[in-house]
């Protein structure tokens, strides 16, 4: 049984991991074959370098993530302590439920449905071309607001209720008191809610291929128009770069919560 | 007596919707004095000590500190600090800067905020303790802190919440002496907070019962126990027999179809009333020697004394006697007469004092719905 089990472990890993290994690998291949390896070369890295659709893309991705990123984390750390004022009431249910709408709809409508909002408000103000950053901005922003809430808003419920009055009561005017006293309490789940969130941005394909326009182009746009065609390397050492920089967050992501978890497990 | 009160709530009413928190009240606090506010769960206490604090504005009625009207001020403009149910200390921060916080929001230098925090860590006991991170430290300990926190900014008032209610039985029992004694040495106002009877029995000077939004009673533990104005206040400080009878002229009563002589006067002649007699000051005696008598129907030991219950003509008294007394047996009862108090009727008539439904009463006391706690129970509910 115990065998059984490992074997099972290892062809999970296998088909899990496998792919990416490959991809890895071959991101490094000397030749342009994509079936055989030639040997170690990191030329294609250099291709993808010279590439200034890609890197381009790259700039428009990071930057588009940092943005919406951001904001969603201001924007849902908001919400979530004006959420959490509201307790047992039918209108919090209500917000929460409007909240999670975004997280639940499929992609597809969702962006389907910005698109149509956009082109619809565009044309009543008579832009030529509204579909660009902005509209992405607001599409990305719309998506990653529930999670940062989600993060958030356990953490409020675990602190103290009274540590802003207490603040307060010491002196502190109510917003001081905020950012002074609950505002460091709760600084874990809003950074696990951003981390979140860029994540959530950077790799983002439906939502951004409906809002977005000709003039602003993120990477998983460009690497799906150029799968129209063939694959080139260079895609492998681009992929294996987004794999590597998306792992690197996970372990921060994971090191974050397990920070706060051995925090609220001394506290109890 | 007019010139050293510091706090003066006049008329005050809370509401929150159709639930009325608080009906006219009035309280006078006076300097340096240790008051309680007593009641259970739902009783208006917590939401008074709110509108002390400046958390709550009263939706009617006005509040003066020092004859000064202070409605509107907010709550760091005003000389009262608050001792939070949950202590509210700030995770983040460790012990020494827990306790200087109030004094940073101050500007004052920084030589005067060490020497301040090391006389407060002093005060209450945690030398050493300034480097310790919060989580890091007990129950008695974090409320050490908030105890520290609170009086570095020297508040002239200073609220605490039921601030032993999460501590266990031994050592709140030493907090309640150390609380009494910090209060004493810094001879400033300790407005507390709670449910507990033997507590606000121990340390206070002044008790507040309060029920349903009323004052019921204010007067010195001695006068609560001993002189309780309704059947309420009768039956939540202390054990109460209550029953009914008549006051045939002063000094001279009847209840339970015997006469007695008592020390109370000052009634209607045949006026009815509520008769209290304490269950530790009723002798057991022969049952041929009784002024009344009854049938044992159950026996508690509780240390120092046994608890019986006793049926006298179909209502249940508890007596605390150090004499075993066996189930079942028929015993006698006598009653000197300063240990009859006789209280007029009022809407608690017949609600409490009767040992047949002994401990149902209490429970649906304590679990009242309480808006003023609403914090505490409010992790039931989820997304």
């Amino acid at each position: 049984m115990k065998a059984l089990s490992r074997v099972y472990i290892a062809l999970v890993m296998i088909f899990l991991y496998a792919p990416i290994a490959v991809l890895l690998l071959y991101s490094f291949n000397s030749s342009t074959s994509t079936i055989v390896f030639n040997g170690f070369s990191l030329q294609w890295y250099k291709v993808l370098f010279a590439d200034g659709t890609t890197l381009r893309a790259l700039y428009n991705t990071l930057l588009l993530a940092v943005c919406s990123s951001v904001t969603a984390t201001v924007l849902g750390t908001a919400a979530s302590v004006g959420i959490e004022r509201f307790r047992k009431s039918a209108f919090r249910a209500s917000v929460m439920a409007t909240t999670n709408i975004p997280m639940m709809n499929p992609e597809i409508v969702t962006g389907v449905s910005m698109m149509l909002l956009f082109v619809f408000i565009g044309r009543m103000l008579r832009i030529n071309s509204v579909l660009g950053f902005g509209t992405m901005l607001i599409a990305h922003v719309t998506f990653n607001l529930p999670y940062v809430i989600l993060t958030v808003l356990p953490k409020l419920r675990q602190t103290d209720k009274n540590l802003a009055e207490a603040a307060m009561d010491l002196g502190c005017k109510p917003v001081s008191a905020f950012f002074k006293v609950v505002f460091p309490a709760i600084t874990p789940g809003i950074i696990t809610g951003m981390i979140m969130a860029f994540t959530l941005s950077l790799d983002d394909f439906i939502i951004s291929y409906f809002t977005s326009g000709p003039g602003f182009q993120t990477l998983p746009i460009v690497i799906f128009s150029m799968t129209k065609k063939r694959v080139k390397p260079d895609m492998y050492a681009l992929s294996a770069i987004i794999f590597i920089s998306i792992l690197i967050l996970l372990i921060l992501y994971n090191i974050a919560q397990q920070k706060s978890e051995e925090k609220t497990a001394k506290k109890h | 007596m007019e010139n050293n009160i510091i706090f003066d709530l006049k008329n005050i009413t809370v509401a929150y919707g159709d639930n009325i928190v608080l009906k006219n009240l009035n309280l006078s606090i006076h300097d340096r004095e240790f008051i309680t506010l007593l009641g259970p769960s739902g009783c208006g206490k917590t939401t008074t000590l709110r509108i002390i604090g400046g958390f709550i504005e009263p939706d009617e009625g006005e509040v003066f500190f020092e004859g000064k009207k202070i409605n509107g001020v907010p709550p760091y403009r005003r000389q009262v600090n608050t001792i939070f149910q949950r202590y509210a200390l700030f995770p983040h921060l460790n012990v020494y800067e827990n306790v200087a916080f109030g004094l940073r929001l101050r500007h004052l230098p920084e030589k005067e905020v060490k020497e301040t925090v090391r006389e407060m860590l002093e005060l209450v006991n945690l030398k050493g303790f300034e480097k310790r991170h919060i989580s890091s430290l007990s129950g008695g300990q974090q409320q050490r802190v908030a105890i520290a926190r609170a009086l570095a900014v020297k508040p002239r008032v200073l609220l605490l919440d039921e601030p032993l209610g999460a501590l266990d039985l031994k050592l709140r029992k030493d907090m309640q002496v150390e609380l009494k004694n910090i209060q004493q040495r810094l001879g400033i106002t300790f407005i507390y907070v709670t449910h507990d009877q033997e507590e606000a029995l121990s340390m206070s000077d002044t008790i507040v019962v309060m029920d349903n939004g009323l004052i019921q009673q204010i007067g010195t533990p001695e006068d609560i126990y001993n002189e309780p104005r309704n059947a309420f206040v009768a039956d939540f400080i202390g054990e109460s027999n209550i029953v009914d009878g008549i006051m045939l002229k002063d000094l001279y009563c009847q209840f339970s179809g015997q006469k007695f002589e008592c020390l109370d006067k000052g009634f209607a002649p045949n006026e009815q009333v509520d008769v209290v007699v304490r269950p530790e000051d009723v002798d057991v005696v022969p049952v041929e020697n009784g002024m009344l008598k009854g049938t044992v129907t159950s026996v508690t030991f509780k240390g120092v004394h046994y608890e019986i219950i006793v049926d006298i003509g179909g209502f249940k008294w508890m007596i605390q006697t150090t004499d075993y007394q066996a189930e079942g047996d028929r015993i006698g009862l006598y009653i000197e007469p300063d240990a009859i108090h006789i209280m007029k009727k009022s809407e608690y008539s017949g609600m409490f004092g009767d040992y047949s439904s002994f401990s149902e009463e209490y429970e649906e006391l304590s679990n009242a719905e309480e808006p003023e706690d609403d914090e505490d129970n409010g992790e039931e509910e989820d997304l």
